[in-house]
């Protein structure tokens, strides 16, 4: 495997896409990330000097709308799927004292 | 149970003529399901007989009242479970919305319902519709009804599964890598991924943004292109949506004199299975013998598309999947400490395997310092992929290809390898990529009774000219693939 990928790297993949993994779970995303870094090198073999990124592949524009409100309250609907909420509110975890 | 070998338009058009009536079939789906559904777990949610019942009944009286004309009216359809239908649990086949009832529905579903359709329920899929095979499930894998020791390929391997084992008369599916051609093939059913910005995106949980589309999966191709004809819509909401011609149904002629054809010799190479192979060049034959030029030709790049793809939709997927917090909707940790906690513990404990590795693959490659090396290399790929599907298409209507390499895997052979998994997209991957459509049609059987697709790809907004040899060739298919094997 050319990639190795270091304790340290997964730790900051893991804080990047929060997911806290058991050591097995680490231990099988380090094997898992290099050998996926590995296959996706094979792109290094393109000459891609001069090519332009493509991000969309039809011209994509901003798409403007007056600043108006469009859509009624739909705010019981929405709170129907919070895992908890109170006073019309969601309910989080205290962030600070 | 013939009734529930008809396809769409040919149920539609006796609920028509008085013939059947929307409920008569809404019970005949719903007493299949009954009967196979243990065998191959194609649904997710099957709706209450009584709420689906009743809405038949509605939609009966309003074809009876002249307010509903349409060809699908009071016909029943299953949907993929990652389009949100309000108040019917839409879970993506994933713990961290095993719960979530959306508040509004997809415009896909929308567009359906104004026409008349009778759901049934929400179909399995691969967690976030990532994988190939429907194992990723949280929901446990659907099996192939022509053999239940073997997947029905996916992502959307519930959908076509549903429609292959006559739990549905048509079904929605997604495909961002294949997720609608590639089961579509292993089930023996016919399926279209339109060009990207085709059909609205609202309400389709997404996976990777720039590569999702909806698409018809059904019995045959003149069922695709009607249903495809209801789907599709320009829409205000989807920032992607494309204002476009549709009336895909005046494709539906049996005609392929001059049609251009090209054969990627790239894509019968190694690692295709000499009976796809074979089944796949017969229909290129039979092509020929009705008029169409067919010619080899180099396509180029092919092995790159399934890099720059996982790339690519690792990215998105990364982005899109960051709204699952335990906050507004969905699972939440029972126990945690604060709220950066909660966010882990709810994500590590909700997501499978396979989402999780995209997403800290996603996270990697746009993280600073690897950002240019990896996503931005990728996307450039994606320009040349582009470019060189231009060049084919400045020569050639359109591409047949096979849709996948083999036919459908046993259980539990594809997840232990991840890459070797990822191979099997390699005939649809390219397809999202370049933003165009794609139909997967059956072409025969292998000796394992299993079956093989064709898949035509055209050039952006040519979906006519796919249907119209998909069409044709079907026209020339004496076996009806849809007969059923559970």
């Amino acid at each position: 495997m050319a990639n190795i990928i270091s304790d340290e790297t997964i730790e900051y993949v893991g804080i990047l896409a929060k997911l806290e993994l058991s050591d097995e779970e680490k231990e099988q995303a380090k094997k898992d990330m290099g050998s996926m870094l590995d296959y996706i090198d094979k792109l290094n073999e393109l000459d891609t000097t001069g090519v332009e990124p493509m991000s969309h592949v039809f011209p994509v524009n901003n798409v403007f709308r007056e600043d108006v409100v469009t859509n009624g309250d739909d705010r019981d609907n929405i709170l129907a799927n919070a895992p908890e909420e109170k006073d019309g509110a969601f309910v989080v975890p205290k962030t600070f004292d | 149970m013939s009734l529930m070998k008809m396809t769409a338009v040919e149920l539609g058009s006796r609920i028509k003529s008085k013939e059947i009536s929307a409920v008569e079939a809404a019970r005949a789906a719903l007493d299949q399901i009954k009967s196979v559904e243990d065998k191959v777990n194609s649904y997710v949610t099957v709706l209450d007989e009584d709420v689906v019942l009743e809405r038949a009944a509605r939609v009966q009286q309003e074809i009876e009242a002249g307010k509903l004309t349409g060809p699908l009216a009071g016909v029943p359809v299953a949907i993929k479970d990652n389009m949100c239908t309000e108040g019917i649990l839409t879970t993506c086949s994933s713990k961290i919305l095993s719960n979530f009832k959306p508040g509004f529905s997809s415009e896909a579903v929308l567009n359906l319902e104004k026409a008349g359709a009778v759901i049934l329920g929400k179909t399995n899929m691969d967690e976030f519709a990532m994988g190939s095979t429907t194992e990723t499930s949280y929901f446990g894998p659907t099996k192939n009804p022509w053999n239940t020791a073997h997947v029905p390929g996916g992502s959307s391997g519930g959908s076509c599964s549903a429609v292959a084992a006559g739990e549905c008369f048509y079904a929605l599916g997604s495909d961002t890598g294949g997720s609608i051609r590639q089961p579509s093939s292993f089930c023996g059913v016919t399926g279209i991924k339109p060009t990207y910005g085709t059909v609205s995106r609202y309400g389709l949980i997404a996976y990777g943004s720039s590569l999702d589309q909806i698409g018809p999966v059904a019995k045959d191709v003149t069922d695709c292109a009607v249903i495809l004809d209801t789907i599709a819509s320009y829409d205000a909401k989807d920032s992607t949506s494309v204002k476009r011609e549709y009336d895909f149904a005046s494709a539906l002629k049996d005609d392929v004199k001059g049609m251009r054809i090209g054969i990627p010799k790239d894509y019968f190479g190694e690692g295709l299975d000499s009976e796809v192979k074979e089944a796949v060049l017969n229909v290129a034959k039979t092509l020929e013998k009705k008029g169409a030029i067919v010619e080899e030709f180099d396509l180029s790049l092919v092995s790159y598309a399934i890099p720059a793809y996982y790339v690519i939709a690792s990215a998105e997927a990364s982005s899109n999947l960051a709204r699952f917090d335990g906050v507004k909707y969905g699972y939440r940790t029972e126990d945690y400490e604060g709220l950066h906690n909660m966010y882990k513990k709810t994500r590590s404990e909700g997501f499978g395997p396979e989402v999780k590795r995209r997403i800290m693959l996603g996270s990697f490659v746009l993280s600073s310092g690897y950002y240019d090396a990896y996503y931005l290399k990728a996307l450039r790929t994606k320009a040349l992929i582009k470019q060189a599907f231009d060049k084919a298409f400045a020569s050639y209507d359109m591409i047949l290809a096979p849709a996948a390499p083999t036919t459908a895997p046993k259980l539990g052979d594809s997840l232990s390898d991840p890459i070797k998994m990822y191979l099997g997209d390699i005939y649809t991957i390219s397809v999202n990529l370049a933003g165009l459509p794609g139909i997967s049609v059956p072409c025969g059987i292998d000796s394992k009774g299993l079956p093989i697709g064709a898949q035509f790809i055209g050039n952006c907004f040519d979906e006519k000219k796919i249907i119209q040899a998909a069409y044709s060739y079907e026209k020339t298919r004496d076996m009806m693939l849809s007969d059923m094997c559970v």
